[in-house]
């Protein structure tokens, strides 16, 4: 980490290896660097450099008028970033955990998503609302929501997620430039994994999704804290032959039709996996797409490998809850692998 | 005293922060003025022009609650008996200021110099916010309550940031100072000593709730010292009174004072809006009672006290409101045809594949049912 904070902005390097921790911190102050519009404000993102640490070294870097501790109230938070974008700041916030940014839910469904709307264009609103998400690091109650749902059902919202470090930096990159508000969602048990990678955004895009390893027989479709689950369980079918595709979706909304039913329509098999609940949970949009897109391509029913109907549960019954590698490979079990066309009912 | 009585932290009473118990007053209700040790009486130049805004103001409201009952509006939150608020609070800002107004505050917007077709747009139900609110440094008026005390702080703090001499002005009603977002601005902008004015329009009812039933505190103006923010409680219908006391919170914001919180004494003499029933909630003798302090009724009385105004400068004055009136009316008075391909134009700077993908589907169906005899029939 220290190595990658210490450069300075400038043309892309090859690092070694990289956490999304520090890919996202060096984002930040990269575009700090860049902007001079761009600001960083939060709950103990100042000198503490957040729970998490992502915001860490930046206050010191580039000053508490730039990078500040705010109030503690998440909808003064996203309001008063409402009001800096109006006149012509590009704010990036955090919301310490998912459930702690509820409070600024009615800042953020009915003026931050509908201000352009509103206005005809005339008013663009380029705040960025980081959110650790998720769960999988043994928080008590509040802190491993995934509610990626709400967010990507406000129209006039983007919801993007990163899955790997190198995502983490052109993402957020991306999405601080975004003319758009970016809800931009942090899988905080992905904050250690390493990657070796160039942090680089020259080229990448906000909305498209990237199939991580390409198969023929399944596509899992995943984003965020899930995709290294289904990258896992891809590789455990691989050694039982089954040849399955990965998708990360990076982008939540804009949804990429293109990228995930070109895929589909190819293995003609889907799992969504997502930690999020199932009902009305983002699985179910993607399935529906699915359904409605590549029904005549599809060998069996778009399945779901997702968290149960309940609240989050306690630590020591998380991974109970929590989509894993044998889930996933069940589902792939239960694809209908004995018939090469859907099962004519009895009597039918 | 022992040293340990002393160790405790005693309460600081900062200055100036609590609001007087008396509202501040220029102009007594029958238009006498009144020295007063807070507030310095606007000059005579400044007092015409209040009164020639008020007198517009209240012409176009009674116009658009007439708008209304024809049908011409979907719905009309009437200030009718606000007009000193509406209108003192706006000729306070400089132009480099801004105003983030409510549903409530069109009065507040077309004084402000925004075309009064562009600000009935909402009302009208073309679009929800029809002109350019950076034209006229008019916020879109804002229907959730206390949402825009937020972005008020925002963008005068980025002004700080910036360098610029912007001050801020928010108007909120008192059912507003309930809600928790007016409580996180007036701590932020505390905090961050923003230079915003927060202009409470105490109007009695939040709908139909009295001020008894929402809240406790001793005037909605004592709740600034909780914050750290300097208070003023004003009589809402003295024009002379509300405009220097916004003035003073606009030059102290500007001089780098932070923020002001003013609470403005008045009344909706009008129901919450045409679709309400006041009768179920309040009596009309209350109503009477604040009739008789009319806020224009009390700058008119002073100005033809004092010779500065006579009864021909008062009815050309009315037949300027009554043209402006008819212009309005007149445009107001044809059908406009919204084009259905805005609901998918502006949601993303840059139009999704699924947004494009629904405004065809809507074009065909639209292109389908103008073919179709029985529907075009």
């Amino acid at each position: 980490m220290t190595a990658i904070a210490e450069r300075g902005p400038g043309p892309p390097v090859t690092t070694p290896e990289v956490t999304m921790a520090a890919a996202l911190n060096q984002a930040l102050a990269d575009a700090l660097s860049e902007d001079e519009t761009v600001l960083v404000f939060g709950e103990d993102v100042g000198p503490l450099g957040g729970v998490f640490r992502i915001t860490d070294g930046l206050a010191a870097r580039f000053g508490d008028a730039r990078v500040f501790d705010t109030p503690l109230a998440e909808s003064g938070i996203v309001g008063t970033a409402i009001g800096m974008a109006m006149n012509g700041l590009r704010p990036v916030v955090e919301m310490q955990f998912d459930a702690f940014a509820y409070p600024a839910f009615e800042q953020i469904t009915s003026h931050l998503a509908k201000l352009r709307n509103r206005t005809r264009g005339r008013v663009a609103l380029p705040v960025v609302i980081r959110i650790p998400y998720g769960g999988g690091i043994g928080g008590v109650e509040h802190h491993s929501d995934s509610s990626e749902a709400y967010y990507a059902h406000t129209a006039g919202l983007r919801v993007v997620t990163p899955a790997t470090p190198g995502d983490a930096y052109a993402l957020l990159r991306k999405a601080i430039e975004s003319p758009d508000p970016v809800i931009f969602l942090e899988p905080k048990r992905r904050y250690w994994s390493k990657q070796a990678t160039i942090l680089d955004h020259a080229g990448a895009t906000l909305d498209r999704a990237v199939v991580r390893r390409p198969g023929s027989e399944v596509t899992l479709i995943a984003y965020g804290g899930t995709l290294g689950t289904a990258l896992e369980a891809a590789d455990a079918a691989a050694e039982e032959g089954r040849s399955v595709e990965v998708i990360d979706l990076r982008s939540l909304s804009p949804f990429d039709d293109e990228t995930v039913t070109a895929s589909v329509r190819r293995t003609g098999r889907a799992i969504v996996v997502h930690e999020a609940s199932r009902f009305c949970g983002y699985g179910a949009e993607v399935a529906a797409r699915l359904s409605e897109q590549c029904f005549h391509y599809l060998e069996a029913p778009v399945l779901r490998v997702t968290g149960f109907d309940i609240p989050y549960p306690p630590p020591h019954l998380e991974d109970y809850h929590l989509p894993s590698v044998d889930r996933i490979l069940d589902a792939i079990d239960r694809l209908q692998w004995q018939e090469t066309r859907p099962a004519v009912k009895a009597g039918g | 005293m022992t040293s340990v009585t002393r160790a405790v932290p005693r309460s600081r009473k900062p200055p100036g922060l609590l609001p007087t118990g008396i509202p501040l007053t220029l102009l007594e209700a029958d238009g006498q003025a009144v020295r007063s040790a807070d507030l310095d009486m606007p000059g005579d130049e400044v007092l015409l022009a209040l009164h020639r805004k008020m007198v517009l103001a209240r012409r176009f409201d009674t116009q658009a609650t007439a708008l209304t009952r024809q049908g011409r509006l979907a719905v009309y939150p009437s200030a009718r008996g606000q007009e000193a608020g509406e209108v003192g609070a706006v000729l306070a800002l400089r132009p480099q200021d801004w105003l983030f107004p409510t549903y409530r505050d069109t009065m507040a917007v077309v004084c402000r110099g925004v075309d009064p077709v562009e600000a009935l747009s909402l009302l009208r139900g073309d679009w929800h916010c029809g002109y350019d609110p950076y034209e006229y440094r008019v916020a879109p008026q804002c229907t959730p309550l206390a949402t825009n005390t937020l972005h008020a702080v925002g963008l005068a703090h980025a002004a700080k940031l910036k360098g610029e001499d912007t001050v801020a002005l928010v108007m909120l009603g008192d059912g507003a100072t309930s809600e928790g977002d007016t409580h996180a601005a007036l701590n932020f902008a505390a905090v961050w000593q923003a230079p915003v004015v927060f202009f409470v329009q105490n109007n009695g009812y939040a709908i139909s709730v009295p001020l008894s039933k929402q809240s406790a505190a001793p005037s909605l103006a004592h709740k600034g010292i909780g914050y750290g923010v300097p208070a003023m409680l004003v009589d809402g219908n003295d024009v002379a009174a509300v405009y220097a006391a916004v003035q003073r919170a606009v030059i102290s914001a500007a001089e780098g004072s932070g923020p002001t919180l003013i609470e403005s004494l008045t009344y909706r003499i009008e129901a919450h809006t045409n679709a309400d029933d006041a009768t179920r909630y309040r009596g009309q003798d209350e109503v009477e009672r604040w009739l008789a302090r009319d806020p224009l009724t009390r700058i008119r009385q002073h100005l033809i006290a004092r010779g500065l105004l006579d009864e021909p400068a008062v009815a050309a004055l009315d037949a300027e409101a009554e043209a402006e009136a008819a212009a309005l009316r007149q445009r107001m008075n044809t059908d406009t045809v919204p084009d259905p391909g805005d609901l998918f134009r502006h949601v993303y700077a840059e139009q999704t594949p699924a947004l494009r993908w629904q405004q065809q589907e809507l074009s065909a169906e639209l292109a389908a049912a103008a073919d179709d005899p029985e529907v075009s029939r």
